[in-house]
């Protein structure tokens, strides 16, 4: 270990009991040599590291170690280390081993962060001496790593330090979630450890579990994420809703089955594929929101007269209801909006029509998103590329799971009237019928014979009443009925 | 040829200094001893080690061919042995009393099978069986990497619950049937010594039978410890019993001891999708453990897991949710007894350990005075009175003694204690009995940690080494995409005699024997070193343990390296040569 940026060498069991070692009676030691650097400032000339920061290197393991990986850092930034003690855990071909501290200080910045690769040698962090220093810790870091994940606030890590050196670093961790404050924060422990992760204050999140403690769902929601829980794919079923689900409605939240009865002998089970099971999953899940339906007929012989005109042009007739479906939302905002926790109206900014599409064994949702700003042709261009991504199976989470309102459109098939499913997380589904020529009566009692379309809103009644949903679709047959605004 | 049983014991001793002095001899070729089954004794090599440690004994137990019914008593006494307590211990005891040829009776006030069987190990094993695969299933990762693609696992409550309990009926009725099999009289009821070799026993209050016999083993096992102020209400703040069951399944949970029964239902629990908080009165979680094994188990069991933890402190006091409100534990610090803080859960499992079931066994009656509510016992187990003095015929294995409060531990201890009856003097040397904690990874342990075989090194003036090796370079282990683990040989590198043996990682529960029986039978590292193991399997972790330890390079023992290869290369040629024999009179 001669290199010249190692400026202190560790050697197996020689200081502590706990250093990794194999077998430690080796006497060349030439393997498992664990070693970590804090070079003097005396001893690199390179650097210009003020007096007393000092940078942690990526130790060299064994004698064929080029570079190492960060298993994970023990300690985080702000916490205060005491000679000795476990930091970063480093892998290496055989092992993953702890790495300690030469020198008493803080941890002032991690340069290469947890899963990350450095090249022996390198600086992984920045220990500081005195709590002032931390700030220039960080300034040189932000400066130095390319990798750096961004320095979180520094109170933050100011007012963590200074009680923090007699307290072992789990326990600093958990004082820290709970201050010393008068309000009480009760946060369950992953809540906790997703607050530390995202570098979320846990005493602003407003807890919603129960007895008012903070849960990770919270924790996620104040960080700006959507819950790693429900990142499957965001399916709907506009399929009619024929089986009464009843008995799973009775179901608890966990439990998986009822015993179901014996299979029928020749059938064969195919379970579920990630995308069917992410389908059943929304559908068992829908079934807690109370839902009604809302039919109305369209006529809708203008509306196919400009969309033969438009075709041309490559305007689709999912574009042409989509874009109603959303100037009608613009003008009712409860219509796109969702109950999140049964207890207040989320009002989404953004008017994002998710759209079904049936793909190869299974159905996916890609979203137009800001429907009602993008013109008729871009959104046309919008809804090709989708579909396209969509049966390559190459739709980003954005592009699936954003929706606000869905739209399900089973009128190829002939289908006169179906009624959906409410996607969770949204407050309304329209299911549009197809265009059949119906003979109408108008209000002077003669007969003519217009197209007319059925269309079916399914709604969440918590947020969404039944006038609402009318004054929506009575905006949406007006919409479709002159539909010259549509190309505007 | 319907069977043949190969016996294989020692005839070459060896000094780990002189280990040129080894001799191979091919002692007897065949005596049947059924007509059809000729039993081929065949003599390999064995190192008879040099006695060091004051408690090192080896077994010397010869499964008999035919399993002899339980014996007739002498006029005197009604049974040969009678045991109070029919756990794992006590089921121990009576079956080899029983080979012996005892007469033997088995009393028990509750159900056959003890704690272990009832309320432990047994039906624990079932729920991590479960929380182990729910593990695998929801890891995407994992299942990715073995291209596998898993749609979301869930579970049924009941259904879990269910593995549990049938698994103890199961095991409770196999143990049931191997007693009666061998014709020992289970006797249902409390157990109450009245005086030397006699036992009552009966309903409680009820007057009850009297017996005696020619000695008694106490085999009462224990209870759950419960400290003071904490309520348990069976529902929401529980004890394993309960935990067991599994009623329902908290979203959070408080588990106060982080123990091997803490830490094995926070792998239950976490898997099950529960959030987890321990309460740690020691200032680290696992105390026990060998430090460096608690360091990598905490990195792989705790940190990355739903799990917080407060170390340092008592819950002086838990309430059970009622009137709309949540399990209250007030924490306090462990030093200071200043009050830290209130956890406010949804349930609380007390996993601070065990006590001794003592109570109604009448040791009043013969001036025995538990300590701490253990009975006092000298290495042989038999029971001390309260004058220091030895209570002639009366013995105490298991959990009740407090020696090791392992099941296994028991039954080793009752089999000692039947040996030492039947006149062969026998210390059990507890550093050989192995422990485990089967969380997902495993934890495996057998003889002395680091810091004790320190120590001992330090008082005793010997060296110690540790010799490590990490699962990741195995290639079952990478095949299993396993590769988190580590072993750890704590040894004498004077002499290459085995201190203890630490294994966290896939399967370390299973691992272990290779140590432990080791360590029962002395072999030296140098010895064990020659082993074979099959390739590839787990085992081969041990195998590269042994072979990084260096034996004999500090001391004096440089002859001896010199002269081992060639003694290996011995070994193996004339081993060759007597598996030829041997196949040769199979094949006639």
């Amino acid at each position: 270990m001669a290199s010249p940026l190692l400026s202190r060498v560790s050697i197996s069991n020689a200081t502590a009991g706990n250093t990794i070692s194999f077998s430690s009676s080796v006497s060349n030691g030439l393997l498992w040599r664990r070693s970590i650097a804090f070079p003097d400032k005396s001893s690199r000339k390179v650097s210009t590291v003020q007096a007393k920061i000092r940078e942690i290197f990526m130790p060299a393991l064994s004698s064929t170690m080029t570079e190492g990986k960060i298993v994970s850092w023990i300690k985080s930034e702000g916490d205060v280390l005491s000679k000795g003690e476990s930091v970063v855990v480093v892998e290496s071909d055989k092992a993953d081993m702890d790495v300690e501290t030469f020198y008493d200080g803080i941890l002032a910045a991690i340069v290469v962060g947890d899963g990350e690769v450095a090249p022996v040698g390198a600086p992984i962090g920045l220990l500081a001496e005195t709590e002032e220093e931390i700030a220039e810790a960080k300034a040189k870091a932000s400066k130095s790593g390319s990798s750096a994940p961004p320095p979180p606030p520094a109170p933050a890590a100011a007012s963590a330090s200074p009680a923090a050196p007699a307290v072992a670093p789990p326990k600093s961790a958990a004082s820290a979630a709970v201050p010393d404050g008068p309000k009480k924060i009760v946060a369950t422990p992953f809540a906790k450890k997703l607050a530390k992760q995202h570098k979320v204050d846990i005493g602003s999140v407003v807890g919603t579990g129960p007895f008012g403690r903070i849960t990770p769902a919270d924790v996620e929601a104040a960080a700006g994420i959507s819950p790693s829980k429900s990142t499957g794919v965001n399916v709907v079923s506009s399929v009619a809703a024929a089986p009464a689900p009843a008995p799973v409605a009775a179901a608890a939240p966990k439990a998986a089955a009822s015993p179901a009865p014996p299979p029928i002998p020749g059938s064969t089970v195919v379970p579920f594929t990630t995308m069917q099971a992410a389908v059943s999953k929304n559908m068992v899940e829908s079934l807690s929101v109370p839902t009604f339906r809302v039919g109305y007929p369209v006529l809708t012989d203008k509306l196919d007269a400009l969309y033969e005109k438009v075709k041309p042009k490559g305007v689709t007739m999912t574009a042409l209801l989509a874009k109603a479906a959303a100037m009608a939302l613009a003008q009712h905002p409860v219509v796109n909006a969702s109950c999140k926790d049964g207890k207040t109206f989320t009002y989404n900014s953004s008017i994002n029509i998710a759209v079904a599409v049936a793909i190869n064994g299974g159905l996916i949702t890609p979203v137009l998103q800001d429907a009602d700003k993008l013109d008729l042709y871009l959104l046309s261009q919008k809804w090709k590329e989708l579909v396209e991504k969509a049966r390559a199976k190459q739709l980003q989470p954005h592009e699936y799971n954003s929706g606000t309102f869905t739209l399900s459109n089973l009128g190829m098939f002939g289908v006169d009237r179906f009624d959906a499913i409410l996607p969770p997380g949204q407050g309304a589904i329209m299911a549009v019928g197809a265009s059949k020529p119906t003979v109408v009566t108008d209000k002077d009692g003669f007969f003519s014979v217009k197209s007319k379309m059925l269309v079916n809103v399914t709604a969440d009644h918590r947020i969404i009443y039944g006038a609402d949903l009318a004054a929506f679709l009575q905006t949406f047959a007006k919409i479709v009925e002159n539909p010259e605004s549509l190309t505007l | 040829m319907s069977s043949l049983s190969l016996r294989i014991s020692s005839s070459v001793a060896a000094t780990a200094r002189s280990e040129s002095d080894h001799r191979l001899r091919l002692l007897s070729s065949s005596s049947p001893t059924v007509a059809t089954s000729p039993a081929l004794h065949f003599c390999g090599l064995r190192t008879e080690a040099l006695k060091l440690g004051a408690n090192s004994n080896r077994w010397k137990v010869v499964s008999a061919a035919v399993a002899p019914q339980n014996g007739s008593a002498s006029d005197e006494f009604d049974y040969n042995l009678v045991i109070i307590g029919a756990g794992v211990g006590g089921h121990g005891a009576a079956l080899h009393a029983v080979e012996k040829g005892w007469k033997t009776a088995i009393i028990e006030g509750d159900v056959v099978g003890g704690t272990c069987v009832n309320r432990g190990c047994v039906p624990s094993k079932a729920l991590l069986a479960v929380s182990g695969r729910m593990r695998d299933l929801q890891d995407e990762h994992h299942m990715k990497a073995f291209g596998l693609q898993v749609a979301a696992a869930g579970y049924d409550r009941q259904g879990v619950a269910d593995h549990a309990n049938n698994l103890a009926s199961k095991i409770r009725s196999n143990l049931t049937n191997s007693l009666k099999g061998l014709g020992v009289d289970i006797l249902e009821g409390v157990g109450t010594i009245l005086g030397p070799q006699k036992v009552k026993y009966g309903k409680v209050g009820s007057s009850g039978n009297v017996i005696t016999a020619k000695d008694i083993i106490i085999a009462t096992g224990s209870v759950s410890f419960v400290p003071k102020g904490v309520e348990v209400d069976g529902k929401t703040v529980i004890t394993s019993d309960q935990a067991l069951k599994l009623e329902f399944v908290p979203d959070w949970i408080a588990i106060v001891g982080s123990g091997y029964i803490g830490l094995e239902f926070s792998d239950v629990y976490t898997a099950l999708g529960s959030e987890v908080t321990f309460v740690e009165a020691l200032d680290q979680l696992m105390p026990g453990f060998d430090p460096e094994i608690g360091k990598l188990a905490r990195r792989v069991l705790i940190n990355p897991r739903k799990i917080d933890y407060y170390t340092g402190v008592f819950a002086s006091k838990i309430t059970p949710a009622k009137d709309g409100k949540p399990v209250m534990i007030d924490l306090i610090d462990a030093k200071t007894k200043e009050p830290k803080d209130t956890l406010e859960v949804d349930a609380a499992l007390i996993a601070t350990g065990r006590a001794p079931f003592t109570k109604g066994l009448g040791l009043e009656n013969i001036r025995v005075e538990t300590q701490c509510g253990f009975v006092p016992v000298d290495e042989h187990m038999q029971v001390i009175d309260a004058d220091g003095k030895l209570v002639p015929h009366l013995y105490c294995i298991g959990d009740a003694n407090g020696k090791m409060m392992l099941a296994h531990a028991a039954s080793a201890q009752g089999i000692s204690v039947v040996e030492q009856i039947s006149g062969k003097d026998n210390v059990l040397n507890h550093l050989s009995i192995p422990a485990a904690c089967f969380t997902h990874p495993e934890i495996s342990m057998v003889g002395l940690t680091e810091p004790q075989a320190r120590e001992k090194a330090e008082k005793e003036g010997f060296e110690v080494s540790v010799a490590k090796t990490g699962f990741k370079a195995n290639t079952k282990v990478l095949a299993e995409n396993e590769g988190e683990g580590l072993a750890k040989l704590i040894y004498r590198p004077d002499n290459g005699e085995i201190l203890g043996v630490h294994i966290f990682g896939l399967h370390a529960a299973d691992l272990i024997h290779e140590a432990s029986n080791a360590i029962a039978l002395g072999t030296r590292i140098q010895d064990i070193k020659f082993a074979v193991h099959a390739h590839p399997t787990l085992s081969e972790v041990l195998d590269e343990l042994f072979k990084s330890a260096k034996v004999g390079r500090t001391g004096s023992l440089g002859p001896e390296m010199k002269s081992s290869p060639i003694l290996h290369w011995l070994k193996s040629t004339s081993l060759v040569q007597v598996w030829h024999l041997l196949l040769s009179k199979f094949s006639t």
